[in-house]
């Protein structure tokens, strides 16, 4: 026989260990899911090279198609992880009891909370590099420095914010199926019309003051600007911040963990 | 002196129009092990998730280890083990990767190693969580309950859906908890679980105690003995109650297993006897036994436990 005592002897961690003992628990199971690696990483890569290497089959408009291309594909990798797979790993949580299981674990909610966003950071930091990577060795030039770099380093926080309010919105309000649908649903969408592939001055004119409102339109339009030298938009960084605090304020009200 | 380690009083809870728990009242002594007993939706699970701090009292008052377990939740958490009747778990997550990940959420978890040895889920850790067995499943909450060594354990149905040699691994770990000087809250649906394990019971149903005691206590306030017997349904009750000593009583349920309740002496039992061989049956496996909680609950709720 074992010789298990049981005696009590409770107690939690420091938080700031209980968020990275979360994050990394969030961040392998993620890495386990091969829709999800499909979602975040090998789509946009395809979607990249692809689109570099399609001639002019695509109208990405005036300028270089690379500078153009990787700009959006930067945000879709954003889109992918903090909208869409946020969405449905938090819907299934919900679903299968996770979330009511921690609830009486000694990781509060603010934790949990903390512990996601560390795993989106981490995740989105890994997608962003190879991304870069990629599209710099097909060509991408970006202009700027490290001011440039700093903007879109802010531009890609408030749309990763925005993302991810809009993903646990969905997830905390739809049942796990429609959750699954929606979020698949709704990226796709953007991909096409929400200015992710295209520059917004390949939509029809009346079609582009939507667009750019759009958080994908803002974050892709945003870093394309940045990233030509063209210096931070205060409207893109105003859209993106605007969709996360509202979607953040209606998640808090709406957000139903059983 | 042993203070209370749950205090419920008058609780209250609907959901809508229907209400779950209905002025309900319990106390459980620290280091006791608390048996809820009741048939299906009689307000075990609602109760104890107040307790737990995922529901608000809508009336009455909650106290776990002298704390409010919604206002206080962030001090009582790590104190407090919890087994969620169903799910819990990641669907990819591994039996043994879930354990190590609640554990690290603790100061001083038990081994884990050694903690899966004990529970029999040695040889499915690897496992990920969708492809164990439900018996699995349920050892696994268990074991999540237990990692982070708490002072109090709640376990709703710890042994539901498992089989006997499980059952039996589940009942020596919760005596070792009460050796160890962890309180037990358990809910069942199982007379000879609640009997053996609980040093005290709630008998609950409609959302409201119908009685509590010692198991001791319970099955003796009762008729000291019970002769049953079965035989063709449908019997004179009456006429055979008449022939029997004024105090006993005969009820048929269900058909065709009669028993007789009162004070039960050889003398009656020669009545019983008597009075079949008179109308020529034969009464089949006739006993004279102390009544079980089983015989207990069935007086109080009309109802088989079992669903
Ligand atoms: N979320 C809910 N919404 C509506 N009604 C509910 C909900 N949860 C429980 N109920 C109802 O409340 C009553 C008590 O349910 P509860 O789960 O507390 O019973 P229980 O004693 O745990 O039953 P069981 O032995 O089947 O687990 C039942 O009639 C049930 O249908
Ligand atoms: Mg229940």
């Amino acid at each position: 026989m074992s010789g298990l005592t049981f005696t009590p002897s409770p107690g939690a961690r420091p938080l700031s260990r209980m968020v990275r003992i979360h994050a990394a628990m969030e961040t392998r199971l993620l890495l386990r899911n091969g829709e999800q690696v499909l979602l975040a990483l090998v789509i946009p890569l395809l979607l990249l090279i692809g689109g570099a290497r399609s001639g002019d089959v695509i109208d990405l408009g005036s300028g270089r198609r690379i500078d153009v291309l990787t700009p959006g594909i930067l945000a879709l990798a954003v889109m992918s992880t903090a909208f869409t797979s946020l969405a449905i790993s938090t819907a299934f949580e919900r679903r299968y009891g996770v979330l009511k299981r921690l609830g009486s674990s000694p990781l509060p909610r603010v934790g949990l909370l903390l512990g996601k966003v560390l795993s989106l950071i981490t995740v989105i930091a890994v997608q962003l590099a190879l991304v870069a990577v990629v599209g710099l060795g097909l060509g991408w030039r970006p202009t700027g420095g490290v001011v440039a770099g700093a903007a879109a380093a802010l531009l890609v926080v408030l749309g990763a914010a925005a993302f991810a309010s809009l993903g646990l919105l969905m997830a905390g309000s739809l049942r796990a199926e429609a959750t699954l649908a929606a979020a698949n649903l709704v990226y796709v969408v953007l991909l096409v019309a929400g200015a992710v592939l295209l520059p917004v001055s390949s939509y029809p004119d009346p079609m582009q003051p939507v667009v750019t409102l759009l958080p994908s339109g803002a974050l892709a339009q945003g870093l394309r600007e940045v990233a030509s030298g063209a210096g931070l938009s205060l409207v893109h960084a105003l859209v993106l911040a605007v969709w996360a605090a509202l979607a953040a304020a209606l998640t808090a009200r709406t957000f139903r963990w059983e | 002196m042993t203070a209370a380690a749950v205090e419920v009083e008058d609780l209250v809870m609907r959901y809508g129009a229907k209400t779950a728990v209905d002025g309900l009242s319990l106390t459980v002594e620290a280091g006791s092990v608390t048996a809820i007993l009741g048939p299906n939706g009689a307000g075990k699970t609602t109760t104890i998730e107040t307790c737990e701090g995922y529901r608000t009292p809508q009336s009455g008052r909650v106290r776990v280890l002298g704390l409010d377990p919604v206002s206080q939740h962030r001090r009582l958490a790590p104190r407090v083990g919890v087994m969620l009747q169903a799910g819990g778990a990641w669907s990819a997550v591994r039996a043994v990767e879930m354990l190590d990940y609640v554990a690290a959420l603790h100061q001083n978890p038990l081994p884990v190693a050694a903690l899966a040895e004990r529970l029999g889920l040695g040889s499915c850790g690897r496992t990920p969580y969708r492809r164990l067995s439900g018996g699995q499943q349920q050892r696994l909450g268990l074991a999540l309950a237990l990692v982070g060594r708490p002072d109090l354990v709640f376990l709703d149905e710890p042994t539901a859906g498992l089989d006997p040699q499980a059952r039996r691994t589940t009942w020596s770990l919760v005596e070792d908890l009460r050796r160890d000087g962890v309180t037990v809250v358990l809910t069942t649906h199982y007379m000879d679980e609640a009997e053996r394990l609980a040093s005290y019971v709630y008998v609950v149903d409609h959302g409201r105690v119908l009685t509590s005691g010692t198991p001791q206590e319970l099955t003796s306030a009762r008729a000291q003995n019970i002769i049953s017997f079965q035989a063709p349904a449908g019997l004179d009750t009456v006429r055979l109650t008449a022939s029997l000593p004024p105090d006993c009583t005969v009820t048929e349920r269900p058909p065709g297993n009669y028993q007789v309740d009162g004070l039960v002496t050889p003398q009656t039992l020669a009545a019983v006897t008597a009075w079949c061989a008179q109308v020529d049956v034969m009464p089949e496996h006739l006993s004279v036994a102390k009544p079980t909680l089983e015989d207990v609950f069935l007086d109080l709720t009309g109802r088989e436990l079992r669903s």
